[in-house]
């Protein structure tokens, strides 16, 4: 048993260390420090400063583009990325559609589609949920009828997350109803979003946001070859995809920078009042969950040894996202009652960068702590909620 | 042994429940908490002519002399609506201090314009340094013939932007953190020297950064004896605790009541939601939360109506109980709820956010379980 790096990896580190505290945008790091969302030009500007370096797609075969880079360099880099507070890549096309493409797409789909993602310049979004269908996705309704060369799009997706912001979507769709498993009539297709019969109406999250999106389809057109694989398959492909969400979800290194932070936080005083880390209540619920994420770290690296010699991650990669998310809102709920009354004033705007300093509320991004609470409610619900994760484990791992 | 309510206080639960019913529907509640004043001018004039603006108040002091378990009553329902209306800054905080300690004079200049709705005021009960401790007061007030010079930072001033009037606690001796030496101030708004920063907080109420700057108030300004103010914040702010309590015991029981009903009519995989055994469980914790809630509130209210010396322990055993039961129930609700708990459009997200409030107004459930601690030292 051995959990150190050999020489290489450790360069590697280093290598990544340094470009991330040369290369991540100032003005960008300010954003995302005192937790501001930021704008699609943000997000654009510094995903082609990855792509730049050649690590748009950490995830991607080298033959398209990617990495190829052992789930070991993965590792490293989403703890590098994760330290110097930068944004992932979005994982709307890098890691959820382009994985699909590239697996189970045609040759002219790869050339179309993954050029573009890799550079950031089309955006996508994800068209799986809709009003009637969400823990229970395979009962989805939005269907796909063939006309000719032609399929007509007819329904609506819902929670759409940057639907306003994105270029193109790909959906789950029903192209057949006459199947002895609802799963086998559901299609993978991708459809550009300034096709007429495309609207896009906004979704307020509690925080006040827009997030999420309702997309409606009414009499939309998209030509045959917009169809990914083969017709009738969507549900496989997309249960891979699920797969990657689920582990990627579990966020370790963003958590253990998240609690980093926190415990500077805890440590500074306000003005001149005792710091809250001298309280023993805060101190032990700071301990907990950093206990909580050191044996969520190592069931980790235990499910990535295991894809390391070449084991599919299986329904364990559930436990990563229950305990990943749990974790996540537990910080967030601590954040914010380190900030105490400070955490109550909404003034989402106050953290763009040409705010007067004078007219700030609090000291540094304490008010934004509440919404983040909030918000972030979401991370038990989306990718499968984790009642539905816990479903699969007593199905799966437990056979009940 | 009697649970029950006198005609009285069962006829004001009515009139209050009966209005939310007619008047406050939730469309109407975010029409009035976006709008830039931030509560209804026009429902504050309606609760002054109900005459719940008058409810604690004693009959000399042109009150209707209700006490803990009229508010109790009152703030339930306001919690069911969630009300906006600045009823807890007015009344339970800025009222309160001017009924318990008001001179004649300070009452007539003051405490009838609160209770007439036609006065906004505001007690400026923490600074930014002090988290949920009251002693703590840096602010000072400098005597200096028959005047006083007010200078510091007041902190989450509810209602501080709206109001006409703001009491501040200052330091007339003492240290820091002692409770002696804390005098309070009747402060006109428009002072010289006061400065303010509005804002709107997460939960659809307001509130305010104040700053005084060499603020001269005349010596009559001072409500209750000098150096004395603690006792009377604390009573106040005691009272206001358990208000806050009974609102959030409102809120939780609405979310989980709307909870239940939305996992009766949502289907998913062919059935009602509630019909998974691992949501019903987790349904009957939250209503064993806000039964074992309601019970210490009733507990509360009782003792501290018969001006018991525990009661403050109550209140503080009340308002852990409600932190961490609230958001057992709050984060539940939502989850339950899917995606739709986490938008705007849906009532649950809306009380979600003034439980988390309420969570921390007054101390959270650590401060309070340490009171109770302290207390019990005693
Ligand atoms: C912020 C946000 C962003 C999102 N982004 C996207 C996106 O980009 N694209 C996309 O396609 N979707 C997206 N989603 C949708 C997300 O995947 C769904 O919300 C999720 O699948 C849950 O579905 P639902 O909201 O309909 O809840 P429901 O399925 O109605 O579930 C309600 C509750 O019932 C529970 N439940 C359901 N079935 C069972 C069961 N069998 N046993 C026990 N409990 C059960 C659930 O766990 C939940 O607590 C997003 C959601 C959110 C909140």
């Amino acid at each position: 048993m051995h959990i150190s790096f050999t020489k290489e990896e450790r360069e590697f580190q280093q290598e990544a260390r340094r470009f991330f505290a040369e290369k991540f945008p100032e003005d960008i790091k300010r954003k995302q420090d005192s937790g501001a969302v930021l704008s699609k030009e943000d997000y654009v500007r510094w995903q082609k400063i990855m792509y730049a370096k050649g690590w748009a797609a950490i995830n991607w075969p080298t033959e398209y583009g990617g990495t190829g880079w052992t789930p070991i360099q993965m590792y490293i880099f989403s703890n590098e990325i994760a330290r110097a507070n930068a944004p992932d890549m979005l994982p709307f096309g890098v890691k959820m559609v382009a994985p699909i493409i590239y697996t189970f797409g045609s040759e002219e789909q790869k050339a179309r589609f993954l050029p573009d993602i890799l550079e950031s310049n089309v955006w996508w979004c994800q068209g799986y949920s809709e009003p009637g269908s969400g823990s229970d996705l395979a009962s989805l309704k939005m269907r796909a009828d063939r006309d000719g060369d032609s399929y007509i799009l007819n329904g609506t997706k819902t929670w759409t997350t940057l639907a306003h912001m994105a270029d193109w979507i790909f959906c789950l769709v029903r192209t057949s109803t006459d199947v002895a498993r609802r799963q086998e009539g559901i299609s993978f297709v991708l459809v550009d979003m300034q096709t007429p019969g495309v609207t896009v109406r906004p979704i307020i999250t509690i925080e006040g946001e827009r997030e999420v999106n309702e997309v409606h389809f009414e009499d939309v057109r998209i030509p045959v070859n917009n169809l990914v694989g083969e017709e009738g398959k969507g549900w496989t492909y997309g249960k891979v995809l699920l797969q990657h969400e689920r582990t990627n979800i579990a966020g370790v290194a963003r958590s253990q920078n998240s609690l980093k932070r926190l415990k500077e936080k805890a440590a500074q005083t306000i003005h001149g009042g005792p710091a809250l880390a001298d309280d023993q209540n805060f101190a032990r619920k700071i301990a907990a969950v950093e206990i909580d994420l050191k044996a969520l770290e190592y069931t980790q690296l235990r499910t990535l040894a295991a894809v390391a010699v070449g084991k599919a991650p299986g329904p364990e990669s559930s436990i990563l996202k229950i305990c990943g998310s749990e974790i996540q809102q537990e910080l967030d709920a601590l954040f914010m009652e380190a900030a105490g009354y400070f955490a109550l004033p909404y003034v989402p705007d106050q953290y763009v960068i040409d705010f007067p300093e004078d007219e700030r509320i609090g000291h540094g991004g304490e008010t934004n702590t509440s919404l983040r609470y909030f918000n972030n409610r979401k991370a038990s619900i989306y990718g499968g909620s984790n009642e539905i994760q816990k479903n699969i484990i007593a199905k799966h791992v437990l056979g009940l | 042994m009697d649970f029950s309510l006198t005609e009285e206080q069962t006829m004001l639960a009515d009139s209050v429940s009966r209005f939310i019913a007619n008047d406050y529907n939730f469309e109407r509640r975010m029409k009035i908490a976006e709008s830039d004043e931030n509560f209804s001018a026009e429902i504050w004039q309606t609760f002054a002519e109900l005459g719940w603006t008058a409810v604690p108040f004693c009959e000399e002091d042109g009150g209707l002399g209700g006490g803990p378990v009229e508010l109790m009553l009152m703030m339930e329902q306001f919690g069911r609506g969630l009300v906006v209306e600045p009823y807890l800054a007015n009344i339970i905080l800025a009222g309160g201090v001017l009924q318990r300690a008001g001179s004649d004079e300070q009452k007539t200049n003051w405490l009838s314009g609160i209770i007439e709705g036609s006065l906004q005021a505001a007690l400026a009960f923490s600074e930014p340094q002090a988290r949920f401790e009251i002693a703590d007061i840096a602010t000072t007030a400098t005597a200096d013939g028959d005047h006083f010079t007010l200078s510091g930072q007041k902190a989450f001033v509810l209602n501080g932007g709206s109001a006409e009037l703001v009491i501040i606690p200052a330091r007339t001796a003492g240290a820091q953190n002692d409770t002696g030496g804390i005098t309070l101030f009747a402060v006109p708004a428009d002072s010289e020297g006061l400065s303010r920063k509005s804002y709107k907080t997460v939960d659809a109420h307001a509130a305010a950064e104040i700053t005084l700057s060499n603020v001269r108030v005349p010596a009559t300004s001072v409500i209750g004896d000098v150096d004395a103010g603690h006792a009377i914040l604390e009573a106040v702010i005691d009272e206001a605790t358990l208000a806050v309590c009974a609102e959030a015991i409102g809120i939780m029981r609405t979310m989980h009541d709307k909870t239940v009903e939305y996992s009766k009519s949502r289907v998913q995989f062919g059935v009602p939601i509630g019909s998974f055994q691992a949501l019903q469980h987790r349904m009957v914790d939250t209503l064993i939360a806000c039964e074992q809630s309601h019970s210490l509130l009733l507990w509360t209210a009782l003792l501290t109506s018969e001006g018991k010396p525990d009661a403050r322990q109550a209140i503080s055993a009340l308002k852990y109980q409600v932190g961490t039961a609230g958001r057992l129930v709050a984060e539940e609700a939502v989850q339950i709820h899917g995606g739709m708990g986490v938008t705007w459009e849906l009532d649950i997200a809306h009380y979600f956010k003034r439980l988390s409030a309420i969570g921390i107004l007054f101390g959270n459930a650590d401060f309070h379980l340490d009171r109770y601690v302290n207390l019990s030292a005693i």
